[in-house]
């Protein structure tokens, strides 16, 4: 492949969905619920998001979130008349039904998904395994114990590759003390109990708190019908719950920072940024632009061109914001010759530095608005795609004609909007910058 | 309003269709280039892909990786077009595009919307033609290239192992040399070795056009013949069968790498399913023997808690972390079976790989339950449900199925064809392809990192 993630980075800041209508409503027991029908296919993908991210770990305890998350498919417990089900059982049980039910986390979110055949027996099936999985896992402490051990072994061998110090560092730089600097060790591991997971999912996992996305070939009534056994095991609380305690916004930061880190690699791993903004950004589409033109529109990107087209110093180089709940990290990024980490350093400053300054020119920002305008379409032409802008909408509450608006968000971007946002959420006089394995 | 209208439209686009699955359309136009549609109107949108039957098992000792880097070089303009204005090109109609280089093909391709599909068929039918660019364009790229190749491999312990494996697995057959090449390979490219293997390969007959998404095939065909078809009909060269000899007798190779965990991949030599495999009154007992080790694969493997998970990597005294089987099935070369493994904490490779013959040999012995046949098999037909949500994947599918010989409904005649295996041909399999003979053993040997160590130094000649 020429190149890798860029467009997964682009497609997770733009938060499109267009000319999909949405039905949104609200269940009895709280949980929001956001569908579009596509009947095309015999199938559906559903996801329920959480405040249950990495964003809510105790310091101590860094990766609560993630290991509870995949715990939760580590077996079931009995009910009256339904044996207990260990992992095994589990999976094969959904193996049994093509389908796959799981959760995994994020700095903001704890998500569950379910894809299944919408074939009513297999669908009903597959609900009523998946509302027992939801409202009953098991959290068996000796998993836990070896769960433990494996995630241990593989951190320890992640830190062996210059990528992932690099990662670690970077994040901690940026973010000092705010949760999304926290890094899961074997420390923080070791102090994790199946209590903590118990815990936690009780405390956050109740339908009030559930905002539910669903893309597939089901109508409003077979949602509500499917969601009634999803949360029928878990207690509705009387439709509401008290909100939880806000979370501390990320700090500025006051100074720049330069880190080196020796590895006997064979490049030179180089990140560089600060934090960025929040999802709720009123510059969020000024941001998404200009971004694109700087480090995110694939090959044609200033920074692909300045550093991989014109001086072959990198395969891959990017940028991204990652607007968040709080403001998640811009990142610049590139992987070089060790010999070479200082050129491409300079080089990438320097576009980054007249981007902040100068802004676009006309003409790139006609042939961004161009390319985002023109293929819209492409972010929502699957159910997997269409589900993840559902999901998005539904998390960050956008209006429920954001689809309707989005292309003319996008269109009317001008060359002093992107400047001007970019000049107040960008300083790279202060950046955080980490080589790993430069030399000199 | 024109916009409100474009929207309207859209959402009548996704809700009429009641029935996505459409014919596949296949022919071939006078130059001999194949062209294969596939329409599925659920959105706008689009994806053009161009195959070349020609991959790294193409090239030869000395040039290894240059197919690969003539795909980065595809980039690089046209008798009409300066360096990088293709993907400009491709940008400004609202296209995501990219290219792959496979040991069996090289494949490009551009996203869009539909309504944009016959301004990327001139632009890559132009590429493929008429492929121009100095010197200094391939000087620059190659040092790219190099950058990819530290990235994946040489800084990637088991990726390494994993090139090692190849080497040692294949003695004749080109699968021995890594896709992206060796280093040296890569320092003493030329210009002229790229232009050579676009000129012998980039023929028409040696390439398929593959169209899937909201398209008309009349559309397609008419402006297929109007960009592909002209393109000069050349002679498409012989290729040498390069047959991998009969191995007799366990090869073993140690890779040292700084890690902290060990692990270890077993590569046994298993046949390969040809197409006449994929119906049963053509197959032979070698294309049966191929979907049963497929089958095998699965069972093993296939799911959360099959054999290898519950006998490796659970209980209190687990000798592995993970450990996995996978079954190559087909391909232009010979495929291999693979079982591989990361040793728990306290546990050799050696443990590893002995646990993961004994289920080997657990099968041979005891056979397979019909359950978990029943259970595999229901993944597959449901996973031929799910791929139908990607029309990316599905043009992917089926000029994969293309570049290796096999019919476009090659997907569906595998599953029905893996449905038809029989728990006994299951068992009769892990008996027989399972001994030491066929097999070559990679075992990744962990070094701490020497802080002492200086930085190390750039190869001679690199660029400043």
């Amino acid at each position: 492949m020429r190149f890798i993630l860029l467009f997964a980075c682009l497609l997770a800041n733009l938060p499109a969905l267009a000319g999909i209508p949405i039905q949104r409503w609200t269940l009895p027991s709280g949980a929001q619920v956001y569908l579009v029908e596509s009947p095309s296919i015999a199938m559906v993908d559903l996801q329920i998001d959480f405040d249950a991210g990495a964003r809510r770990d105790p310091a101590e305890k860094a990766g609560l979130a993630s290991v509870t998350a995949g715990m939760a498919s580590r077996g079931v417990l009995a009910a009256p008349g339904e044996p207990a089900l260990d992992e095994n059982a589990l999976s094969e049980a959904w193996a049994d039904l093509g389908a796959s039910f799981g959760a995994g986390a994020t700095g903001d979110r704890m998500s569950f998904s379910l894809r299944s055949l919408t074939y009513p027996d297999l669908l009903g099936r597959a609900v009523a395994l998946a509302g027992r999985q939801f409202a009953q896992p098991a959290f068996p402490a000796t998993i836990w114990q070896r769960e433990r051990e494996r995630i241990t072994a593989s951190l320890r061998e992640a830190n062996t590759r210059p990528a992932t110090v690099a990662g670690r560092v970077f994040g901690a730089a940026v973010y000092g003390a705010h949760p999304y600097g926290y890094e899961m060790t074997a420390q923080t591991l070791a102090r994790i109990e199946v209590a903590d997971m118990q815990a936690l999912y009780a405390r956050a996992i109740q339908p009030c708190r559930a905002k539910v996305s669903i893309v597939g070939a089901v109508s409003r009534a077979q949602v509500d019908q499917l969601l009634g056994v999803l949360f029928a095991r878990i207690p509705a609380n009387g439709g509401a719950c008290a909100a939880f305690a806000p979370v501390p916004e990320v700090a500025a930061l006051a100074a720049p920072a330069d880190l080196r880190i020796p590895a006997d690699s064979a490049q030179a791993h180089l990140l560089m940024g600060q934090p960025g903004v929040k999802r709720d950004d009123p510059d969020f589409f000024p941001l998404t632009v200009g971004n694109y033109i700087l480090g995110g529109g694939g090959f044609v990107s200033r920074l692909t061109s300045e550093v991989r087209e014109k001086r072959g110093l990198s395969y891959s180089v990017y940028s991204y914001f990652s607007p968040s709940l709080h403001a998640g990290a811009f990142t610049v990024g590139l992987q070089t010759r060790p010999d070479q980490a200082a050129q491409a350093l300079a080089v990438s400053r320097d576009v980054v530095a007249r981007f902040v300054a100068d802004g676009p020119t006309q003409g790139e920002l006609d042939a961004a608005k161009s390319n985002l305008v023109g293929g819209f379409a492409l972010l929502i032409d699957s159910n997997r795609k269409l589900l993840g802008n559902v999901s998005n909408i539904a998390w960050n509450g956008l209006p429920l004609d954001y689809l309707d608006r989005w292309t003319a968000m996008v269109e009317r971007v001008t060359v002093a909007d992107v400047r001007t946002a970019f000049a107040r959420a960008l300083q790279p006089g202060r950046m955080v910058t980490v080589i790993v394995g430069g030399n000199p | 309003m024109k916009r409100f209208l474009f929207l309207v439209g859209l959402w009548v686009c996704w809700a009429a269709q009641a029935q996505p699955v459409a014919p596949i359309a296949q022919f071939r136009l006078a130059n001999g280039l194949t062209v294969i549609v596939k329409p599925d109107r659920r959105a706008p949108t689009a994806v053009h892909m161009l195959w070349v039957r020609v991959g790294a098992m193409d090239e030869v000792d000395g040039s290894s990786g240059v197919a690969h880097v003539l795909e980065h070089m595809m980039f690089k303009g046209t008798d009409t077009l300066a360096p990088g204005e293709f993907s400009r090109r491709v940008a400004a109609l609202g296209g995501r595009e990219n290219a792959f280089t496979a040991r069996d093909f090289t494949g490009y391709y551009q996203q869009i919307p539909a309504n944009r599909l016959e301004d990327v068929m001139k632009l890559e039918a132009d590429r493929f033609a008429n492929n121009r660019w100095a010197d200094i364009e391939f000087t620059r790229e190659i040092e790219v290239v190099k950058e990819e190749r530290r990235l994946r491999t040489d800084d990637n312990p088991r990726a390494l192992l994993y090139e090692s494996l190849n080497a040692a697995v294949f003695v004749a057959s080109p699968y021995r040399r890594p896709i992206v090449g060796w280093m040296n390979d890569l320092e003493a490219m030329t210009p002229a070795d790229v232009r050579e293997f676009h000129r012998r390969w980039y023929v028409p007959a040696n390439a398929a056009l593959v169209v899937a998404g909201d398209v008309d095939v009349d559309q397609v065909r008419q402006w297929a013949d109007k960009y592909y078809g002209a393109i000069v009909a050349r002679e498409l060269p012989g290729r040498k069968p390069r047959v991998e000899p009969a191995q007799a007798g366990v090869r073993r190779l140690d890779v040292k790498a700084a890690a902290e965990q060990a692990y270890v991949s077993l590569a046994f030599k298993v046949p390969a399913l040809a197409a006449d495999g994929l119906e049963a009154r053509t197959a032979t007992p070698a294309d049966d023997d191929a979907l049963a080790l497929t089958v095998l694969a699965a069972v093993l493997d296939g799911y959360g808690g099959a054999r290898l998970d519950r006998a490796l990597t659970q209980g209190d005294d687990r000798v592995a972390d993970s450990a996995g089987a996978y079954n190559g099935l087909w391909g232009r070369g010979p495929q291999v079976f693979v079982l591989d493994g990361v040793p728990a904490k306290g546990k050799t490779a050696e443990q590893v790989e002995r646990a993961l013959r004994a289920q080997i040999e657990r099968v041979a012995r005891d056979g397979v339950s019909q359950a978990e046949l029943d259970r595999v098999k229901t993944q597959w037909v449901a996973s031929e449900v799910y791929k139908l949500d990607s029309v990316f994947n599905q043009a992917r599918s089926l000029g994969n199925y293309w570049a290796i010989g096999l019919p476009l409904d090659a997907g569906e005649r595998l599953v029905a064809r893996l449905r038809g295996v029989q728990p006994a041909q299951v068992q009769a399999v892990a008996a027989r392809y399972f001994g030491d003979d066929q097999l070559t053993v990679a075992t990744l040997r962990p070094q701490p990192p020497d802080p002492n160590r200086r930085a190390r130094i750039p190869p001679p000649g690199g660029r400043h």
